[in-house]
Parts: C-alpha cells; structure tokens; sequence
C-alpha cells in the first residue's frame, strides 16, 4: 500500500537535486517526441544537445545565449522570492531596449567613451521605470499584477513595432522596419575576434553577486525571504509591504533592461521587431530551474542557453522548425514543478501485515 | 470607400467572424477561472487545437472529425495542466506558462509537414440568404457553424453558471473551495473539468483558426489571440455576457485597423492594437480599487492552490 504524507520541512539536498532530475525526464522525453516524429532519438538529441557547444564559436554562442537569460531570471528571483509575480519580464526587456536604444540613436553619428554606459543607463531606468507600473498598481490599486504584467509586454513590443516602422525607422533602410545601426561607441566589445560573446556577460556575473549580497547579506534581503516564506510574520515583524514590492519590481525591471539594452548593443546593433525570442519567458523557466538560487540561476541559464543553441542546430540538420526549442523549455518547467511534489510530500510504501496489525 | 449601408452590414459581418476565437477561448477560460484555476495556457491550448484540427482536416478530409478532435486534442493538452495543478499542487501560473510555451513548441513540431498545404473551405450556412438580404445578411447568414455555436456560447454558460446547480458547484469550489469541500463537494474533480472544458474550447478556437479563419497550417497562427482572450475574461469581469460585448470590441478594433490602413487613417495601427490590452489594465484597476467590488466579481480563490488533507 502506497501512503503519501505531507513533509514537515523540505530536504535541502533534494530541493537542489530535482532540478537534476527535470533535465534528465526532458531529455528522455525530448527522445520519445523525437521517436514518435521519425527521427532517431540519439542522433536527435545529439544534434540538440552536443553538436552546438562541440566548438568554441558553440560555447560564445551559448554564452551569448545565457546572458540575458541570467540576467532576467536573477532579477526575477527578487520578485519571485518575495511572492511577487512579475511575468512581464519580456516587456520590461523591450521598453529597456526602446529606450536605451533610443539613446543610442541620438549618438548615432558620434563616438565617445561615455555613450555606452549611458545606453546601458537608460536601458536599465527604461525596464525599471516600465516595471513600475505593475507595481505602483499593485501597491495603490490592489490590481492582480500577474494580469498588469503579462498586458504590458504586449503593449511594449507593438510599441516597439511602431517606432521601427515609423518615427525611428532607418531614412536610408528603403522601408525596413529597423532603425539605423547604432555608432561604434554605442556597442559592447567584443571580448574575442571572431565570437560573438560580448561585454554584457560581466554584466550577468555582477548581477548574480550583488543579488547573492542583497539576498543573503543585508535586512531587504531578509525581508524578501520573510515575506515569501509568510505575508502574516513579515506584516507582524513590520515590514514595510508596499516599498519592498516597488523595489523588487524595479530590481527585477533593471535587469530585464539590461538584458534588453545587452542584446541591442551586443549582437544586434540596431532596433528592429525581433530583438528578443522570449527571453523574457523563457527566463521564469531559467528562475524557477535555478531555484531562485543566485548560482543556481547562472547553470540553470546555461541548460536553457542550450535548448535555444539546439533548436538552432537541429532546425538545420534536422530540417526541424526552430520553436522545437520551447517543446524541451516547457518540459523542463513541466517536470520541474512535478517533482516539487517530492519535496513536499513523502510517498510511503507500507507494510500490510503491519498495517492490519495496528488496526 | 462609401460608407454605405450595406458595407456596413459586411463590416459587422467580419467583426463577428474575428470574434469567434476570442469568445470560444474566453467562454472556456471564464469556466476554468471560475472553478477558482488560473489557467494561462490558452495560446498553448489554442495552437495545438490549430494545427490538430487542421492536419486532421488534411488527413481525413473529414470536417466532423477535425473538428472534435481538436477539442479533443485541447482536452489532452490541458490534461496535463490539470494532473500538475490539481494532483501535483502545482502554481498555476508557473505550470500555464509552461502549457504556453510547450504547446507553441509542439504544434510546431507536429506542424512541420502541413506548412503550405492549402486548406479546404469550410461549408458556410444559408449562403444564398447572405447575397438577398441587404444590411442583415451578411450580419446574420453567410458563417460557419462555429460561429453561431461561438454567439449562443456565452448565453449558455451565463444560465449554466446561474440557473443550474452544477453552476452554483462551480462557483462555489471557485469562490470558497474549504466550504466547498465540507458540503462534500469534490473540488479536485471539478476544477479537474474545468479545466478539461477549458481545454476543449480553446482547441476549438484554434480549430476555428486553421480551418474556417485562414484556412492554412502556419507557425505560431494564433499570434496572441490566447493572451488576448484571457485579457478579454478580466475585461468581462468573469461575466459570460460581458464576454461576447469584449470580443465584439477587440474583434472589431482588429478589423477596424485594417480599413483604417485601407483609407491612410492617421492613427498608427499599433496603438489601436495595445487597445485591448490598455483596456484590460484600466478595468482591472477599476475593479481592484474597491475590496467590495473585488470580491463580487472575481472568483475569490483564484490562482491559489487547494489541498485538502486526508
């Protein structure tokens, strides 16, 4: 007989190890899918998962890939941590990259030491300012911030899609909906001849120190971690509620900026539509696989990184379409959640003669 | 461009046949939020009902299979969502994201060999009554069978949710489910349906899509309908009447740009796009301000996880 009992407290090394577990029932289920379309599963998942980091062009790629994904998903521990639902990271991320971008745009014929780190300036104010809003309404309004959130990543990126095709939209571009290519000084360095990884990632490594230091080191972070264990003892010790919702909005929106203003600057170079391919989606994955975890976050980054790179790969080796990338993302979060129910309830085999025995 | 009255009457016409998607989805889904789960995987669910529907149209040239098995195929997927969140206790957001983001994948996937098959055109009703009848026609004859079950869908979940006790359960396991649960209401089993009927209505929607809409199997199709459909149950205030005035709105302005880019109008389309979504913020913000409000409208416990302990 099968007894299934709620745990008192959550095992540490297994909160860590299911995560593990996630990615080892997604590739075994990204076989089957594989299988069942007429593909051999091995060679597959070989294509998805090896062939993409077998050279050092891969890995840049990958790195590339991971940036933003690292840089969003710390940001969102913030939010997520402290019971805050921000899932509008895909909008925060388009309205840091309009308005770096936009400060970019006005350089666009100047060089000069100081412009890239006002882009990346305004690309962070810009993410915050737009996480603002589900926040303050939040805060002051009472409205659901999960719906607020989610609406306004629509309303950024047709926002984005009117200023490329309309007032920023290049002069010389013959119609293209894209702006001009942004000046030398507005772009990220490169750090190798030849690769594509740029600057930005230093960006991602000191967001996940400062967010381990305010996390772990100072009273916000206290008060983040009491309010997500318990709204009642964070309000009874208190806290004060509405601030720390701003804030973790704005943290969260920075870097959802920044990740934004990376991309723009990095391996773009310009505004257009297609800035980003759900990065700011498919980094709750990243938040959730890291566990909220600030170390957690980058190798969870860098197993999503790879499921973009993948897609890629086999869309040409595979003649696959490039959203295959998403089958293996929603199934990691999928597995992810289910095998949380290991963590909070023990599955008891028990003894029947026992049992019988006791009643 | 006359403005004449008959224009008028097809106008009317195509704003209800863009509606279709978003009522089916958001009549669903208002079911679902009822019984107090916050499914966001509607544009997951509404993509698979897309491409299933269609291949099954190509496979089996058969319009009645296509169309059940896409609400079938929807029921499967949400499935899934249910097993997570109902037996798993699952968060609803994180695992209806996942829904999204995996069934754009999938439909893809399965999608690969049905890109550029042209599809087959679906049997309209009383055509003839929609070339005679001025004005009214083209309202009222000339669709698809979807549609007229899409226009009395609304009607039918509004006295379903009112006047019959399986809609008082519903509401009920929504609004309190620990009350619920003590009358000895099964509320797993009911949110388990729920969200299975959620499941089979989008996949409709999306059914209506591929095969009635735009006759043809492309990637990622439903382009934000799914999203827009849950802003649109927000924006009805989880009323299923409210539902089908919303859809008309949303539906209309989607039709409205594109005349407006027909005759040069100067207000840039997008904005009229964000429309929706601008909407939807301002009525929830209207609606939250105000506790009493709040709690007369949405479905009290929402999103929130029900565990009853044995």
């Amino acid at each position: 007989m099968i007894k299934i009992e709620k745990r008192n407290d959550v095992p540490i090394t297994l909160y860590f190890f299911t995560p593990f577990i996630a990615i080892i029932l997604t590739i075994l289920g990204g076989g089957i899918i594989f299988y069942i379309l007429g593909f051999n599963p091995i060679e597959a998942l070989k294509f998805f998962f090896i062939t993409p980091i077998s050279n050092l062009y891969g890995f840049s790629e990958l790195l590339l890939k991971a940036t933003p994904l690292c840089l969003i998903a710390i940001g969102l521990s913030f939010c997520f941590k402290s019971n805050n639902w921000n899932i509008g990271a895909e909008g925060q991320l388009t309205f840091g990259a309009i308005v770096g971008g936009g400060v970019a745009l006005l350089f666009y014929n100047q060089e000069g030491f100081y412009i890239l780190p006002l882009v990346i300036l305004a690309g962070a104010f810009g993410g915050m300012i737009f996480a603002l809003i589900p926040a303050i309404l939040k805060t002051y309004f009472n409205t659901n911030e999960i719906l607020v959130s989610l609406m306004l990543v629509y309303v950024s990126k047709l926002l984005l899609d009117y200023l490329v095709v309309g007032p920023w939209s290049n002069p010389e571009g013959f119609n293209f909906p894209e702006t001009r290519q942004f000046s030398d000084s507005s772009r990220m360095p490169q750090l190798f001849e030849g690769l594509r990884i740029h600057a930005g990632i230093f960006l991602a490594l000191a967001a996940v120190i400062i967010s381990w230091f305010i996390l772990y080191k100072t009273y916000l972070g206290f008060q983040i971690k009491v309010s997500g264990l318990s709204l009642k003892t964070a309000k009874y010790a208190g806290f004060k509620g509405k601030t720390m919702i701003l804030v973790v909005f704005m943290i969260s929106g920075a870097s959802a900026g920044l990740a934004g203003v990376g991309e723009i600057t990095g391996p773009i170079g310009q505004l257009h539509r297609m800035i980003s391919p759900d990065y700011g989606f498919t980094a709750i994955i990243v938040a959730f696989l890291g566990r909220l975890n600030p170390f957690g976050i980058i190798f969870a980054s860098l197993v999503v990184a790879l499921t973009y790179l993948g897609a890629e790969t086999a869309q040409i080796f595979l003649q696959i379409p490039k959203y295959t990338g998403q089958v293996f993302q929603g199934m990691i979060l999928f597995f992810l959640l289910a095998s949380d129910y290991l963590l909070f309830f023990k599955i008891k085999i028990l003894n029947l003669k026992k049992n019988e025995l006791r009643h | 461009m006359s403005l004449d009255i008959s224009f008028i009457g097809i106008l009317i016409g195509s704003i209800m046949a863009s509606s279709v998607p978003l009522i089916l989805a958001a009549s669903g889904e208002l079911i679902t939020e009822r019984s107090g789960v916050l499914n966001l995987g509607v544009e997951g669910m509404m993509i698979i009902g897309a491409i299933s529907g269609f291949a099954l149209m190509v496979i089996t040239d058969n319009l009645f299979i296509a169309i059940v098995g896409s609400m079938l195929s929807g029921v499967i997927i949400s499935l899934i969502f249910g097993f997570l969140t109902q037996s798993l206790l699952t968060n609803h957001v994180a695992t209806g994201l996942a829904l999204t983001i995996f069934g754009i994948g999938l439909s893809a996937m399965l999608g690969k060999n049905f890109v550029g098959i042209p599809g087959k055109e679906f049997p309209i009703l009383f055509s003839s009554l929609k070339e005679s009848i001025p004005f009214f026609g083209p309202i009222l004859f000339g669709h698809s069978i979807v549609l007229y079950f899409a226009f009395a869908l609304p009607f039918l979940t509004n006295y379903f949710l009112r006047k019959t006790k399986l809609g008082l359960v519903v509401r009920g396991v929504g609004d309190s489910p620990v009350s619920a649960s003590n009358q000895g209401i099964n509320v797993i089993l009911i949110r388990y349906c729920c969200i299975l009927y959620g499941g089979a209505m989008c996949g409709l929607a999306g059914a209506y899509l591929s095969l009635i809409y735009t006759p043809q199997w492309i990637e990622n199709m439903t382009a934000g309908r799914g999203w827009i459909a849950l802003a649109l149950v927000v924006f009805a205030t989880w009323s299923p009447i409210k539902v089908l005035i919303g859809a008309l709105i949303f539906g209309g302005i989607t039709i409205l740009q594109l005349h407006m880019q027909a005759i040069g109008f100067r207000i840039p389309v997008q904005f009229l796009s964000a429309l929706p979504y601008l909407m939807t913020i301002i009525v929830l913000v209207v609606i939250s301000r105000d506790s009493r409000k709040i709690k007369l409208n949405t479905p009290t416990s929402l999103g929130r996880i029900f565990y009853k302990e044995k």
